[in-house]
């Protein structure tokens, strides 16, 4: 510890402290621009100087280490005419367009300038005009303003992994930009915007659409994958029109995903449902609440009363909120069934029954960063979890080591010490084989359920990541989306579970959405022998209930499950959303409360319950779902729906200030494994595109626009290409047993010998059916 | 795409540094592109970026940083005069408008035939010669008096 | 007269920079020695020390001491650097080194590497000198070939790889951080001290620079010994040092001689004033530093507490020398738009103000200049010297400055009369093109 002394303040700082951080300890507010908690120092601005005792000359706090008994003065003469010298060179080339400029009003420049600024120039010379560049659909560049603090380029190469902007150029004609002709494409490039101290980078989307004193600022959670990463929404006259992040160093530190920054967009899309409807014949009429609701209570009650209450299912999306995902249980049993499942994409449900609890992360977020090793099987990361993977980078530069077990090898721009890269049929091999290894490494026994799927020589790379994990303090596995959706999810994590016995590691899944956990508390999935979601998606029920599901592209079937529901007498769709698709198979539309304009709860894959209020009025005639769940519980007769608020309806699900909450368990104890069946043919690997994984994103322009949201092509590398006879950029039919999709062929020899890459939850894709499949490809 | 002679050359270069640094002989692999194509497209920078394992942006802040990387086409003959004052206390201006008045163009210009092109040059770190110019980066010409700059453009125009 | 050529030694123009050469006149005895020796790293270290020999780089800092930074035992590589980067407007004396003498900078770092540790060596030569790049790249083969670098020197466990490095133009690589970073394949920008390059410098491991000459410096002090070299010049000022001589003399170029040599003497070795002309100035230590007023100059001797006392710095030991046909306000101009030119852009106070006093010189040689811009170039100037990452902040500003303090009726003559006190005719003759009797 050292001894320190500003302001006259005496304080202890550790060692290694800098006169910034002593500083922010102690509340002592020294100006900056250059200096961020979360990037290298660069000490290029030297807005921060300030007097040290002893030193000839003012020194940059941001840069400058704690000496023991050292004094340091942010304030007096000689610190504030520093700072007031460099407030004027940041000026000079400053345009003073405050009033037409973005960040007015939450411009760090223009707010000290108030304090450390002259009022007139003595800079009478012509100034600097910088062109702007294209940076692609989320970021607007005004770079005159631009004063080099170098936060932007930092970010791009110390926390989103790739240095995809520089400051090129030399002096005073230094500018910040991207490669020639490129863009910024980082899942996580929106934070470049917060970052940035003045307005040279804004928000595109955002731009000109209102002045921040007139927004309301108000506290959400991210509804589009499982971190729950914290909202600032922004509202203007109950319209959404920014998202910034709410800092939660717990969680989404104080960064955003693009996807949980930009998805608003879809709020307020022209598609929103903002009546009820209701089907005639081949017409749809707009009616008032009270009818829509007697109709769907009186058909429901019908359809049970016809044709058995095992005839009645409901799908809900597993990023609706905990309320609604137990409101939508509870009226399904109450009416006698036990057909309930959020788990849409999964496809392998042998886990149900012999799970101990609702699987999870296996632990908090915030001890990712003290990790040294890590397996990670089955998972799209850097895409599927763009924070998460922001965590698993800077724990990487700590020493964390990584490995991946994946069809694809796409870059995480972060090091992945040992991969093995099996086709999907393979992945349990695969990871049998680590086991094997572990076990033989550390003499261990391995359960005698698994001993049939055990090689009986193990490959030099599964004996590497056997080594990695058997090298570690600290050791993690997790299964990804790509194994959670695999046919042999269960086998998987029931193999992960021994390797975690064995090696003494904690394991856990990641979960795709923002309710993957909740959804279990909330008892969403069949519990007495009801259809799971396959179940009910391959043979047609007389009637469904939809809670924010658009089936071909929610759904692990594609068109298979839009037409499985098609078949039925009766749907009742609870959807934010109208949409062609919800128009042809249902007979209802009830519009319901995206995240925004209901209360609710999500559980993240850390087992975080984390509640929110609505931030902006219902659109049009729209009702929270919970509300609406409430209200056809009521007309249906059903006993225990006479709920007053939200949090009523929580309260029988879990505590929320539990952290984590009860009941999370990745244990199976008794899965009984089917041996391993070869599978001849192309297999497909299919992700869910970062932009694609629900109704909300699938509707945010901007983000449409970006690089990842490409349609998808048919991915294969060049040698699987040619064995297929096939050349890049043929058009292909690809076919499945279930169906067939017409796309464009591409090289990328980073996916597996003998698989087709092709994504899922996509118009272009939802034709040609489950994701993993023997799929053949014919040149069209 | 750069020629096999110039990579072999870059991997020479590469060999100075740690293996786990490639990226230290980013100067000579531009500088050897350049050399090779005259000057540096965005192309060609960019290949570089990738033969060294390093991103395509950091390879411009270096190629727009150093002056003597060329960004856009010149001349045949690159002349470089050094004008700084130890220079120009020894007629390195003169030199340079005796140059401008000859080739009838101004720094920053190439002559409408493609084969010379004049920049105006910081300190060379040859005081003693002035007036010092270079050609094409890499040749050094000390002394130049109003003859030897005649005798330099005929024997180039050649 | 102090000429003495001991780093300049027995060289005939162009002819003798071949190892062979070298190994005639001596040159690498002192490696050899040491080697045979096995000769402490600690003793080598404080032989340096005795010599007193002083950064020639500019900033003049004791050799020895800045040798003794180097962690002794640090896991991994250390490195060392030479800092043959030569820009500063008036420096030119490492290319001749480097042109009729590469071994004795390359035994001066391989002796430097065995008492420090360093396994690897960069030697970073300016861009636009690129054929004494080429040398090197020779000399370094023959030294190579001879066993004096590389693996198991001379049969010995000592081990020591020796590179070239060409910048391509951009004078702040000279600084020595920004040198590490272009050694990286960075932009040249400087780095912020603490941590200085003796615990985090290339690769972020401990690194030494020195300059071309102080390595040239460094077989002498290790064969004749400390003591005599410290006594070729005077106490605290250690040796003999190159000055390259530009501007108005009639001789220009480089002269080796005794630290503490009257100026008078050394203006006399360079051939006296072109044309008789009168003495008008002197930048004795490279362009950034303050410039000095003909008489104050003529009594000075040329050592770093000399200079030094006379309100400038001995530097680099580049002397600018200009006469009466000079225009100070144009001059200053020059350099300020050098300055600008080559800040690096990191730092706000240089990329911004560099630019602002060289538009404002440049308004006042151009006759636009308004009767508060002297105090303007002051404050500005105040402003951004301290202020900075790098010291070229201090170098831009320290012309102006002094130019202002000695040279101020000049400059308000021009703002009044928006014309030079100089005739433009005058000025025209007094620096046209001009090659000495030498060349
Ligand atoms: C802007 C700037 C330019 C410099 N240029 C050079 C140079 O060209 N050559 C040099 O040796 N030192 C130069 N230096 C000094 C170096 O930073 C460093 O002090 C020197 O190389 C150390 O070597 P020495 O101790 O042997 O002098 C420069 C410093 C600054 C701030
Ligand atoms: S003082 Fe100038 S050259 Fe030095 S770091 Fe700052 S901007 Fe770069
Ligand atoms: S915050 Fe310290 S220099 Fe910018």
């Amino acid at each position: 510890m050292l001894e320190i002394e500003i302001d006259g303040k005496q304080l202890q700082v550790a060692d290694g402290s800098t006169v910034m951080d002593a500083a922010n300890q102690v509340g002592v507010y020294i100006p900056h621009f250059c200096y961020h908690k979360k990037l290298s120092i660069a000490a290029n601005c030297r807005m921060c100087l300030v007097q040290v005792e002893k030193a000839p000359k003012p020194l940059p706090a941001c840069a400058t280490p704690v000496t023991n008994g050292m004094k340091v003065w942010t304030n007096s003469e000689a610190a504030v005419k520093a700072q007031k010298g460099v407030m004027e060179f940041l000026l000079i080339n400053h345009p003073l367009d405050c009033p037409i400029c973005d960040q007015g009003g939450e411009c760090q420049l223009q707010d000290l300038a108030v304090g450390y600024g002259e009022s007139k120039s003595r800079y009478q010379e012509e100034k600097r005009v910088v062109f702007n560049k294209n940076l692609g659909p989320l970021v607007s560049t005004d770079m005159t303003r631009c004063i080099h603090c170098t936060r932007c380029v930092r970010f791009t190469q110390e926390i989103a992994g790739l240095m995809e902007l520089g400051q090129a150029f030399r002096g005073e004609h230094s500018e910040i930009m991207p490669f020639v002709e490129k863009t910024v494409d980082s899942e996580l490039s929106g934070n470049i915007i917060d970052l940035c101290p003045v307005g040279a980078l804004t928000s595109k989307p955002f731009r000109f659409a209102a002045r921040t004193w007139e927004l309301a600022r108000r506290k959400s959670v991210s509804p589009h994958d499982s971190l729950g990463s914290n909202l600032i929404v922004q509202v203007k006259h109950d319209v959404v029109k920014r998202v910034l992040p709410l800092e939660n160093e717990a969680i989404n530190e104080c960064w955003l995903s693009d996807r949980d920054r930009f998805s608003y967009e879809g709020l307020n899309s022209a598609s929103r449902l903002t009546k009820p409807m209701i089907r005639q014949g081949d017409t749809w009429q707009e009616a008032d609440w009270q009818s829509a609701l007697e109709f769907a209570a009186s058909r429901l009650k019908a359809v049970v009363a016809a044709a058995g209450p095992e005839q009645f299912g409901a799908l809900a999306a597993p990023s609706a909120t905990v309320e609604e995902l137990y409101l939508a249980q509870k009226l399904v049993r109450a009416l006698g069934s036990d057909n309930i499942d959020f788990r849409l994409r999964q496809t392998d449900f042998s886990a149900d029954g012999v799970a101990k609890g609702a699987p999870w992360l296996g632990l908090p977020v915030a001890e990712v960063g003290e990790l040294d090793r890590l397996l990670v099987v089955g998972s799209f990361l850097r895409k599927d979890h763009p924070l998460l993977s922001q965590r698993v980078r800077q724990a990487a530069k700590r020493g964390l080591k990584i490995a991946s077990i994946h069809p694809t090898a796409d870059d995480w721009l972060l090091p992945v010490a040992a991969r093995i890269q099996p086709k999907p049929a393979e992945m349990v091999a695969a990871l049998a084989a680590v086991l094997k290894a572990v076990a033989d490494a550390g003499g261990k026994a391995v359960d005698g359920s698994l001993q049939s799927l055990l090689p009986a020589v193990v490959s030099a790379e599964a004996k590497a990541v056997a080594e990695l994990l058997g090298s570690g303090q600290s050791v993690a596995i997790w299964l990804g989306n790509f194994a959670a959706q695999h046919p042999q999810a269960a086998t998987l994590q029931r193999i992960a579970q021994e390797i975690a016995a064995i090696t003494g590691a904690r394991f856990g899944v990641i979960g795709e959405a923002a309710n993957s956990v909740g959804g279990h508390l909330a008892g969403a999935l069949p519990r007495r022998g009801g259809k799971h979601a396959a179940a009910m998606l391959t043979q047609s029920l007389k009637s469904y209930l939809l809670l924010n599901v658009e089936p071909s592209l929610d759904c692990a079937g594609g068109a298979a499950a839009r037409d499985a529901i098609a078949g039925a007498d009766f749907v009742v769709s609870l959807s934010a959303f109208d949409s062609p698709e919800l128009r042809a198979v249902s007979h209802v539309l009830l519009p319901v409360s995206p995240f925004t304009e209901t209360s609710g709860t999500f559980v993240s894959a850390e087992g975080r319950a984390q509640s929110f209020v609505a931030v902006a009025k219902p659109q049009g005639d729209t009702r929270p779902a919970w509300k609406v769940l409430r209200v056809l519980g009521n007309l249906l007769s059903l006993d225990g729906f006479e709920y007053t608020d939200s949090e009523a309806v929580r309260a029988e699900v879990l505590d929320v200030a539990a952290f984590p909450v009860a009941g999370l368990d990745n244990t199976l104890d008794g899965l009984s494994i089917a041996s391993i069946a070869a599978v001849d043919g192309l297999e497909r690997v299919a992700e869910v595109p970062i932009y694609a994984t629900d109704a909300i994103v699938r509707r945010a322009p901007a983000l449409q626009r970006t690089r990842d949201a490409a349609a998808p092509l048919a991915y294969l590398s060049a040698a699987t290409l040619s064995a297929q006879g096939l050349n890049a950029g043929d058009t292909v039919q690809a076919k499945s047993g279930q169906g067939s999709a017409q796309l464009n062929v591409a090289i990328d020899d980073t996916l597996a010998e003998g698989c087709v890459r092709i994504a899922t939850a996509h118009e272009s894709t939802a034709g040609l059916g489950a994701p993993f499949a023997v799929v053949t490809l014919e040149r069209v | 795409m750069l020629s096999q002679e110039s990579l072999k050359l870059i991997d020479v270069e590469v060999a100075k540094y740690p293996p786990d640094q490639k990226q230290s002989a980013v100067m000579a692999a531009l500088r050897i592109a350049q050399q090779e194509k005259g000057w540096l497209a965005r192309e060609t920078i960019d290949e570089v970026a990738q033969y060294l394992e390093m991103p395509a942006i950091a390879a411009f802040e270096v190629a727009s940083f150093y002056n003597m990387y060329d960004l856009e086409p010149v001349g045949k003959h690159k002349i470089t005069v050094c004008t700084n004052l130890p220079c120009a206390l020894s007629g390195g201006v003169q030199a340079a408008e005796y140059l401008k008045q000859k080739l009838g163009i101004d720094f920053n210009e190439t002559t409408p035939d493609g084969n010379f092109t004049l920049k105006e040059g910081e300190c060379m770190g040859a005081c003693g010669d002035a007036p010092v110019l270079l050609h094409n980066n890499h040749r050094m010409c000390s002394w130049m008096t109003t003859e030897k700059i005649d005798q330099m453009l005929a024997d180039l125009a050649k | 007269m102090s000429e003495r050529n001991l780093i300049l030694a027995g060289l005939d123009g162009d002819r003798t920079w071949r190892l062979k050469d070298y190994m005639a006149r001596g040159g690498y005895a002192a490696l050899k020695k040491i080697i045979a020796e096995s000769t402490p790293p600690a003793d080598i270290i404080a032989e340096v020390k005795a010599s007193v020999l002083r950064g020639r780089g500019g900033a003049g800092f004791p050799t020895g001491l800045k040798w003794s930074f180097m962690p002794r035992s640090f896991p991994g590589a250390k490195y060392l650097a030479c800092n043959s980067d030569e820009g500063e407007p008036g420096t030119f004396k490492d290319r001749d080194i480097l042109r009729y003498n590469p071994h004795s900078v390359i035994e001066g770092m391989a002796i430097a590497a065995y008492a420090m540790g360093c396994e690897r060596g960069y030697n970073y030569i300016h861009g636009e000198v690129f054929e004494i790049y080429e040398r090197f790249e020779e000399a370094l083969a023959e030294a190579r070939e001879a066993g004096f670098i590389g693996q198991k020197i001379l049969g010995s466990d000592f081990s020591f790889e020796l590179f070239a490095h060409h910048g391509y133009g951009a004078y702040i690589c000279g600084e020595e951080t920004a040198l590490l970073e272009s050694i990286e394949g960075k932009k040249g920008q400087p780095r912020f001290k603490p941590p200085f390059p003796a615990s985090y410098g290339l690769y972020g491991k401990p690194t030494t620079i020195n300059n071309t000459e102080t390595f040239a410096s460094v077989p002498f002090i290790m064969r004749d010994g400390g003591e005599t070299f410290l006594n070729y010049g005077k106490p605290n000022n250690g040796g003999t040092k190159l000055f390259s001589i530009s501007g108005h003399v009639n001789r220009p170029g480089n002269y080796e001689i005794e630290l503490g040599t009257p100026f008078s003497e050394l203006l006399e070795m360079a051939g006296g004033m072109r044309g008789g002309r009168k003495l008008k100035g002197v930048i004795p230590g490279g362009s950034s530093s303050p410039v000095v007023p003909a008489d104050i100059m003529m009594d000075c001797t040329m050592d770093y507490d000399s200079i030094s006392k006379a309100g400038s710095m001995l530097g680099s030991g580049a002397v600018i020398v200009m006469d009466e046909t000079t225009c100070m306000v144009r001059a200053l101009e020059r350099l300020s738009y050098f300055y600008f030119e080559e800040s690096c852009g990191q730092c706000t106070p240089c990329r911004e103000g560099t630019g602002w006093l060289y538009r404002v010189v440049h308004r006042i040689e151009h006759g636009q200049g308004r009767p508060d811009d002297l105090d303007l170039l002051n404050s500005v100037t105040g402003n951004i010297m301290g202020r900075t990452i790098c010291a070229l902040g201090d170098a831009a500003s320290m012309p102006v400055q002094s130019f202002i303090k000695h040279f101020g009726d000049e400059f308000a003559y021009h703002i009044e009369h928006k014309t030079c006190l100089v005739p433009e005719d005058v000025q025209r003759e007094g620096s046209k093109i001009y090659v000495g009797p030498s060349c």
